[in-house]
């Protein structure tokens, strides 16, 4: 009991990281019908800012633990936006009218591009930091002295994720831009027509889910204490994973799915092998796609010729 | 009339060019100063005590500057000021080629740059002359695709007689000959591949599956059971066949980027299964000592041959030399490979070839024809596959040592990326895009940490400037009246229009 209720506390946290980066891929599929396949590089470069900004504010000898993750998180969130709108600037807006691959591959070379990019420029070594936010509580103890511990970061991450999401889901649903985005996700000539800037609201898009990618990045960072160039590559395979279980186009359902692919990840790891964690996330992709390719809370889709 | 256009705007109106220009160029250098700041500002090294900050601003700056500059010279030849940009272009080369910069990699930018630019506005000169639109221009283009697959029927037996004569040549040494190894096996690669993405239409990114399942198949084989490379190599072929049959089942009902994410997911796959499956496979360490080819089973590539064994140089009466076994294998991949190409040019006349074709076109119109899709499209799958196998049951022996290292999504993506930057559905594209992706980077060593960057770019520009791949051409396979030229068809199809 004490050992799955570690491993429940384990899955949300990292469920949580997936979630935020699942959102960046369902809103740009819901809103453009592409998988930007460089999303994943995307939360792998706030990764790499959050690493660096914590070295220079250390160096800096800002200490504040509240103040620093606050910087930090606002230097992630900045950089990947401006990642995510020149991505999209450069690599998916000219091939938006031509086929339906185009899009695809194009993104796969930007992926590309970035990992190495990342590799070069700071090389391939794995980054290690210090610990930032340290601490916890015992929740419950074993008798044989195991014990579940509940980490101030964990409570933080998941927190900040909870925040996020309403505050998002606050923004598609209330707020003007949420109601230009989800008139162009429905029908893009009619939401111009009517006076949406359709290029700037998938512009903006981009930013959003960038953005939320950093976070995740940061969270990763302060969650597991070491980053390289090449985490985007799984973290984004898995967070698409979690977007299409949701149904993609959904963002409660991508949350959900998010969740669901980190207690899985966290049970499978626990309770059958480590080595083939992977391997479980790639099948659930695979079963999702092949017996409900709509997710749990995705409208099925409907082909006219 | 669009070249007056534009000219007579140039004259008319020119603070707003310029306006407009300086706008381009500072936003452009706006976005690389946020883009490099962190990352190639602040490089992360390793010190005592944790991580310590490396800060590179010179290479930030000089990198703003650059993409400033480029987007400024950019901005003006799109609104007509071609000959200063083509000037300042030429002014550039020598300068950006004689400055100091702090690193190599800018420095190439800026060269390369520099041509890119110039090209641009020389060729937009050139165009305002003639009076060029831009689907003119793209038009001029489909044509010289046209007049290079009309070419083929004289340029493919030309560059099969050299890749023949070339073991032959005095300069044929070890390293262009494993050079020509590499790249025949990228061109096999690319040609089996080819049949699914560029016939079938179907976006395969788990390709190096099969390419595992062949190098796998080969090497489990003859570690078990020690059987002979001419034994496997017909069974590595089938088994990478069934692999394609047993994924392809279950991706049947998916279409674009599902089976493209499908596929890929089934590549991952196999290759975590390659790795954690210590006990058969060898894990990460993989399996060392894989056989050599025999000749033909006849004889053997060494000096002093072990028993009843029959060396090839005694055979033949022949000085020994290790070059032998090389030449050898060359001409095995090259044979291989040319069995595929000859394949696929007579599938594609045949019903099946067609139904592929059809089913790229548009899959729906296809079905409502009554083309059994699952069958095709499953037939696709396990063909390629097949091939696929091949190529890798070819690489185990070559290389005598596999591990999963050398199948990981990259390579799949390099392979698909020969067949996309060739023109999917071209064969001579593939030998094209396999020269210049594969040969060009193993000749330049030096560039070798800069080979995959200009890789992912080269995707993403390939899809920017032509999506269909330099050398697309869709050709009909069926005549109503006599064949045409691929070029004649063009023009009269563009005269239709």
């Amino acid at each position: 009991m004490e050992y799955f209720v570690d491993q429940l506390i384990n899955g949300l946290t990292l469920g949580a990281i997936y979630g935020l980066i699942a959102i960046g891929y369902t809103m740009v599929y819901g809103i453009i019908g592409m998988i930007n396949f460089a999303h994943g590089e995307i939360y792998m470069i706030g990764a790499f800012v959050a690493v660096i900004s914590f070295t220079i504010l250390g160096l800096l000898g800002i200490t504040w633990v509240p103040l620093a993750v606050l910087v930090v998180l606002a230097m992630a969130m900045i950089f990947t936006s401006v990642y995510g709108w020149t991505i999209e600037r450069v690599a998916y807006r000219p091939v938006r009218a031509s086929f339906r691959l185009a899009a695809l591959i194009s993104a796969i070379g930007m992926s590309i591009f970035l990992q190495n990019y990342v590799q070069l420029v700071q090389g391939a070594r794995v980054k290690p930091i210090q610990p930032v936010i340290e601490g916890g509580f015992v929740i419950m103890e074993r008798a044989d002295g195991f014990a579940v511990n509940v980490s101030y970061l964990k409570i933080i991450i998941i927190c900040l994720t909870l925040f996020l999401m309403v505050a998002f889901w606050r923004l598609i649903t209330t707020t003007e831009l949420g109601r230009c985005q989800r008139a162009c996700e429905q029908d893009k000539v009619m939401a111009g027509l009517l006076g949406v800037d359709v290029d700037r609201t998938i512009s903006l898009t981009f930013v959003m889910g960038a953005a939320l990618a950093g976070v995740a990045g940061v969270m990763t960072t302060m969650y597991y204490g070491v980053v390289d160039f090449y985490i985007g590559f799984l973290a984004g395979i898995k967070a698409f994973t979690a977007a299409v279980l949701g149904g993609i186009g959904s963002l409660p359902g991508a949350m959900l799915g998010g969740l669901l692919i980190g207690l899985i990840e966290a049970f499978w790891s626990a309770y059958f092998t480590i080595e083939y964690k992977d391997v479980a996330a790639f099948s659930i992709l695979v079963l999702v796609l092949i017996f409900r390719p709509s997710g749990l809370f995705g409208r099925p889709e409907i082909e006219k010729v | 009339m669009s070249a007056q256009v534009s000219a007579s705007r140039g004259s008319v109106s020119a603070p707003p060019i310029m306006a407009i220009a300086l706008h381009d160029g500072f936003l452009g250098g706006a976005v690389a100063l946020l883009f490099t700041l962190p990352l190639v500002g602040f490089r992360t090294v390793e010190a005592l005590g944790g991580l310590s900050i490396e800060t590179r601003l010179i290479e930030v700056a000089v990198s703003v500057v650059l993409v400033a500059l480029g987007r400024f010279a950019l901005s003006l030849n799109r609104q007509g000021l071609s000959l200063p940009v083509l000037a300042g272009a030429l002014i550039g080369l020598p300068v950006s080629a004689l400055l100091p910069f702090p690193t190599m990699a800018l420095q190439l930018i800026s060269v390369v740059g520099c041509v890119v630019i110039g090209i641009m506005a020389g060729l937009r000169l050139y165009a305002q002359r003639s009076h060029l639109t831009q689907t003119e221009r793209t038009q001029r283009w489909d044509r010289f695709a046209a007049h290079i697959q009309d070419a083929t029927f004289w340029l493919g037996p030309v560059a099969i007689g050299f890749a023949i004569l070339l073991p032959l040549m005095p300069f044929a040494d070890r390293r262009l000959l494993d050079i020509g190894i590499l790249i025949l096996t990228y061109i096999m690669l690319g040609w089996g591949l080819n049949i699914i993405v560029g016939l079938a239409g179907l976006l395969d990114l788990g390709y190096v599956a099969f390419y595992a399942v062949g190098a796998y198949s080969y090497a489990l084989l003859a570690f078990y059971f020690d059987m002979s490379f001419w034994l496997c190599l017909p069974l590595a072929g089938l088994l990478s066949a069934v692999a394609g049959l047993l994924l392809g089942f279950p991706v049947l009902r998916l279409r674009g980027d599902y089976f493209a994410i499908v596929t890929l997911g089934f590549g991952e796959i196999i290759r975590v299964i390659l790795l954690n499956w210590y006990q058969f496979t060898g894990g990460p360490d993989g399996i060392s000592g894989i056989p050599r080819p025999s000749f033909f089973g006849l004889a053997e590539f060494t000096r002093r041959p072990r028993g009843d064994e029959v060396a090839f140089h005694h055979m033949f009466d022949l000085d020994f030399s290790t070059l032998h076994r090389m030449i050898f294998l060359y001409y095995l991949i090259l044979v291989l490979a040319l069995v595929v190409n000859f394949f696929t040019i007579r599938i594609r006349r045949m019903p099946l070839g067609r139904a592929w074709e059809a089913l790229r076109e548009d899959d729906i119109a296809c079905a409502s024809l009554g083309i059994n899709r699952v069958s095709i499209k499953l037939a696709a799958f396990s063909i390629s596959a097949m091939w696929g196998g091949f190529a890798g049951a070819f690489f185990a022996t070559r290389q005598g040592f596999i591990s999963p290292e050398s199948f990981t999504f990259l390579e799949s993506a390099i392979i698909l990326s020969i067949v996309v930057l060739g023109g999917m559905g071209s064969q001579v594209g593939v030998v094209v895009a396999a020269l210049v992706l594969i040969g060009l980077p193993e000749w330049f060593r030096e560039l070798e940490q800069y080979r995959m960057l200009a890789f992912g770019a080269g995707m993403v520009l390939i899809m920017l400037w032509r999506p269909r791949g330099l050398l697309a051409h869709r050709d009909p396979t069926i005549f109503l009246h006599k064949r045409k030229s691929a070029h004649q068809q063009l023009v009269e199809a563009q005269a239709r229009q």
